[in-house]
């Protein structure tokens, strides 16, 4: 969670008609500041298995306490799902995200439905927060927002 | 402990007093829910009135036992024996979940030599029957009249009241994915059957146990519930619950933390012959997450 890598991952180019979602981190006005780690999955309102879509942890850091060490801090996702994935993980795992608004594909192989979308972040040295919102495939839209560790979350059909 | 109570038991039939207070031991471990298998779990193990609080005396880890996942044993490590508790470290080394605790099982009670009181304990005189067996007779002056297990009572003993003594105290550890192994019932005595993960307890999420003996469901069972952080709050968080018909008892937990849950059986079937009474003791450390 010590380093703070800017990328613009989150940016790559996705097909036209793909939904997204935006996330934003929060500036947050600390000395040490680390970036969050953030999960972010659904599940099935009708219940049934969480689907990581993505999740943002120090994916560099090796050795005696790696990146890893800290993911179930991310205490919600790690137990729906998060420990049940190999890390890392193609197209799911990547850097943290300093802040500002990053953007998530949501995969065109999620079947049509009603979901929950989570969102969960946690900052060393920080607090840990959960924002949920309704997800529904095709056709997404929606806006949730957090209060400390997340800010805006808006959901967009392309 | 229990080999205490005993003791205090011995002296308190003496000096016709009951015991003040219940000093209870407890198992505090650094985390319960871990993402990878190169971490160590570091705990705390005291006894005090109040759990978790070390202000009391350390605990003694010597049949401190670790299972691990796939039910082979695991050791601990690094112990430190403090005023107030003992510390020790567990290599968390297989994914799954671990069982970490003491497991003791004795046999106590009273028993009369030519009309003379006798009872097992841990302070040892002479054997019945030895010169200078008379009460009195030996320093420390009481009690005098005490075995220190029940194979030392001499065959002319008579009304031999004994009590099969069984208890267990310890709590869960989860590397990557849960796993019930080590929670998987044996049929024999008082067990703790967590009804899903004992280290994906959630506050807001009602948890389920179920409590059987020799694999039977223990109905009628009372259960008792201690939130950890007594000092930050002015009401307690305790919990006094009794299990169901089917053993089961459901705790909605009203704080995040760790939790003392502690349970007692006493019945009639005791596995040793010379005992005519069991009494089986269970207490677990549980954590509780905030949503």
């Amino acid at each position: 969670m010590q380093k703070s890598l800017i990328l613009a991952v989150g940016l790559v180019a996705a097909p036209a008609s793909a939904a997204t979602i935006t996330i934003t981190v929060p500036r947050v006005n600390v000395a040490e500041y680390h970036n969050p780690y953030v999960a972010v999955w659904v599940e099935p309102v009708g219940g049934g298995a969480a689907r990581t879509l993505a999740v943002w942890y120090d994916v560099d850091l090796r050795g005696a306490e790696p990146g890893t060490k800290w993911l179930a801090d991310l205490r919600t996702w790690w137990r729906k799902g998060g420990r049940n994935l190999t890390l890392p993980a193609d197209g799911v795992s990547s850097m943290t995200r300093a802040p500002g608004a990053h953007r998530i594909t949501i995969p065109s192989s999620l079947r049509a439905g009603s979901y929950t979308l989570f969102v969960e972040a946690a900052r060393e040295g920080g607090g840990r927060e959960i924002v949920s919102m309704p997800l529904t495939i095709p056709a997404a839209t929606g806006r949730a927002a957090g209060r400390t560790e997340l800010g805006a979350i808006t959901l967009s059909a392309r | 402990m229990k080999i205490r109570s005993l003791a205090l038991a011995a002296c308190a039939a003496i000096a016709l007093a009951a015991p003040a207070h219940a000093h209870d031991q407890w198992l505090k471990p650094s985390v319960t829910v871990l993402s990878d298998t190169s971490q160590s779990v570091t705990v705390d193990a005291g006894s005090s009135t109040i759990p978790f609080q070390a202000n009391h005396a350390p605990m003694g880890v010597d049949n401190m036992q670790v299972i691990r996942p796939d039910g082979t044993a695991g050791a601990i490590e690094n112990t430190a024996r403090g005023r107030y508790r003992t510390t020790f470290d567990v290599k968390i080394d297989m994914p799954g979940t671990w069982r970490i605790g003491t497991a003791s099982s004795n046999i106590g009670g009273s028993f009369k030599v030519d009309g003379a009181d006798w009872r097992i304990g841990r302070r040892r005189g002479p054997p019945p029957g030895a010169a200078g067996a008379a009460a009195g007779a030996t320093p420390p002056p009481a009690p005098t009249n005490m075995v220190a297990t029940a194979d030392e009572i001499p065959a002319g003993a008579t009304d031999i009241a004994l009590t099969e003594s069984h208890s267990r105290n310890e709590f869960f550890v989860t590397a990557g994915n849960p796993t019930e192994q080590v929670y998987t019932p044996t049929g024999t005595g008082l067990e703790f059957v967590p009804q899903g993960s004992p280290t994906d307890l959630v506050m807001g999420d009602p948890a389920q146990f179920q409590f059987l003996v020799d694999g039977q469901p223990a109905a009628n069972v009372a259960v008792k519930l201690i939130a950890d952080n007594v000092r930050y709050h002015s009401e307690t968080h305790n919990m006094d619950l009794t299990t169901d018909a089917g053993g089961m008892i459901t705790v909605d937990w009203p704080v995040a933390g760790f939790y003392w849950l502690s349970a007692e059986v006493e019945d009639e079937n005791p596995s040793d012959a010379r005992a005519t009474k069991r009494r089986m003791t269970y207490i677990a450390t549980l954590e509780v997450v905030a949503p």
